[in-house]
């Protein structure tokens, strides 16, 4: 059967089944019409895909106001991160990402490894459990855990703001690190495990270094997720002490109608961090997003 | 992994334990609380009480909510399908032809994916503003009659909001099935234009089958995507003007967090995680009975 996995709780937490996209080769027919045809359309779909973005790259840029002077102001960036506070905001989002990817993603491979190298009694309900938590979007859950976890003294912390996170990245992880797990050579598990390897060393120093590539995926994956959150640091942390860098935009958006230029560059500051880790290793972002769900 | 001492026939659950500890309390539960809060007629402040299914009869009911969920269905058709027709037509026509500088053209339009969508939120509104981008065009081509507040129009407000959705989608549609296209094999293709199949009879008979896990796909993310959309409506519009941009997302938010209506807050998100059960089951249902 398949598992109907697809994702909900984090943007993007799919399960394609889909092949990762790789090198689109066609035949080699194709008139110079259809050639030329293709160029236009190429460059002007990229052309829309980063309109928006060279427009607060722009605005970034700009001077406040034309007596400023002309000439791209570089300064905007450090207006932005001083007075506009974004320094502190991003700090707070280095912070929560820190946690969530740390202990999502070793909380992952340990139940990833339970399900794809063991058997024992109830796996399979709990799995089906675990995928349930994928599709659970985080509007559904946060009303409750705002009021529970304010009577645990929980909200206001970075704690409220990142466990709620780890628990919807543990549910796409398990997934995602099962599906790895399932994958590994049978023989290299026996003779680990002849070689006298308990559970751990065969997971911590046989498995787990050879996985690299899909421990990367998930941890760019659930850094982005962390990254970009809205909801839950909106919810979790109202006394505003707390913001991480994507509810400082919002709210500086909200409070200034001037101020555009430092507005603009706040929010590049803010999509740096992901956009720069995408453009190095997009791979694995193209990869982890599309692909995820095997046939079962 | 037979015959294993007691204490091996507990290390799977071992492993697991931390995973389901984390998961339990910061997902199960939150869950099971928020049908428990969707019966009760609750502020947040003093004892709720019990009002049965009046919160679920709201959404059908209550005119705010009923609206809600209509602009999402409007959001769909933004994020979900007008990305698939737009992401058909493009890798249909680049997947075969052998152009150059397509791993930077998918590079470039899967960007808006990686991008917050608060970032996203603040670009568009420059573009919508009164004197911002979209206006400074239409007035350079000489349409000055059709410039306007685009995001603060209660005509245009939807739909604008919607564009953003198209924008955001498009390119992961594009990606996807450009990697579905590209496992056909071409001399299907070739045998069928030798037996004189035109590129659209071509698409139908060989294309659309073969791609539908990736459409599947595509349309399950995006739909879901839509059904999500609360960055995007709290920056943009706040669901305004009036309540013509109100999501679903943002009236969970808006109902428990700013009017005190806890138990209705809980129903619409109990009844947006249904929803987006139910859509993938019904596409994959679908997408798996046509194999």
């Amino acid at each position: 059967m398949s598992a109907p996995v697809l994702g909900g709780a984090r943007p993007g937490a799919a399960a394609g089944r889909g092949a990762a996209a790789g090198p689109a080769r066609g035949p080699s027919r194709g008139s110079a019409a259809h050639r030329a045809a293709s160029y236009v359309v190429l460059v002007v779909f990229a052309l829309l895909a980063l309109g928006p973005v060279v427009t607060v790259l722009v605005a970034a840029l700009s001077p406040e106001s034309a007596a400023a002077g002309d000439g791209p102001r570089v300064a905007n960036f450090a207006d932005a991160w001083v007075q506009g506070r974004f320094g502190q905001y991003m700090a707070t989002s280095a912070l929560v990402a820190v946690v969530v990817v740390v202990a999502a993603v070793l909380l992952s491979i340990m139940s990833g490894y339970a399900f794809g190298t063991m058997e024992f009694r109830g796996r399979e309900v709990l799995f089906y459990l675990f995928l349930l938590g994928i599709m659970v979007p985080a509007e559904a859950v946060v009303v409750p855990l705002f009021f529970d976890l304010r009577s645990l003294g929980l909200t206001n912390t970075v704690w409220g703001i990142a466990l709620p996170q780890v628990a919807q990245s543990v549910a796409f992880g398990t997934y995602w690190m099962r599906a790895y797990f399932r994958t590994t050579n049978r023989s290299l598990i026996e003779a680990a495990r002849l070689d006298g390897a308990g559970p751990h060393r065969l997971l911590w120093s046989v498995l787990v270094p050879i996985g690299r590539p899909a421990i990367t995926t998930l941890v760019l994956l659930v850094f982005m997720w962390t990254w970009n959150e809205f909801l839950i640091p909106l919810v979790m942390a109202p006394a505003g002490q707390l913001r991480t860098a994507p509810l400082g935009l919002a709210l500086f958006q909200g409070q200034y109608t001037q101020g555009t230029s430092l507005l603009a560059a706040g929010a590049v500051l803010v999509a740096l961090p992901v956009v720069v880790v995408y453009l190095v290793l997009q791979r694995h972002f193209i990869r982890g997003m599309l692909e995820g769900a095997v046939r079962e | 992994m037979r015959g294993r001492s007691p204490r091996g026939r507990l290390t799977p659950y071992l492993f697991l334990a931390p995973a389901l500890a984390v998961y339990g309390a910061f997902l199960l539960y939150p869950l099971a609380r928020a049908v428990q809060f969707s019966f009760y007629d609750y502020d947040g402040l003093t004892v709720g009480t019990p009002v049965g299914l009046a919160n679920y009869a709201a959404v059908l009911t209550d005119e705010g909510l009923r609206d809600a969920f209509g602009h999402a269905l409007v959001l769909i058709g933004f994020f979900s399908l007008l990305p698939l027709l737009i992401g058909l037509v493009l890798a249909a026509l680049l997947v075969r032809s052998r152009v150059r500088g397509l791993p930077l053209f998918r590079t470039v339009v899967f960007l808006p994916q990686v991008i917050a969508m608060v970032v996203v939120a603040v670009a568009w509104r420059r573009i919508y503003a009164p004197d911002g981008t979209l206006n400074q065009l239409l007035r350079a081509v000489g349409l000055d009659g059709l410039t306007r507040t685009w995001l603060g129009d209660y005509a245009t407000a939807l739909p604008a909001v919607g564009v953003i959705g198209t924008w955001y989608s498009t390119g992961l549609v594009t990606v996807l099935l450009m990697a579905g296209m590209a496992r056909v094999p071409p001399e299907l293709y070739e045998a069928a234009s030798l037996d004189g199949a035109g590129p659209a009879r071509q698409l139908r008979a060989i294309t659309l089958p073969a791609i539908r896990p990736e459409i599947a796909v595509a349309l399950t993310l995006t739909i879901i995507a839509a059904l999500k959309t609360f960055d995007l409506v709290y920056v943009t519009t706040g669901g305004g003007p009036g309540t013509s941009t109100t999501v679903p997302s943002y009236e969970v938010y808006r109902r428990a967090f700013e009017l005190g209506e806890v138990g209705a807050a809980a129903a619409v998100g109990v009844v947006l995680t249904v929803l987006i059960f139910g859509i993938n089951l019904v596409v994959n249902r679908v997408a798996d009975r046509q194999r």
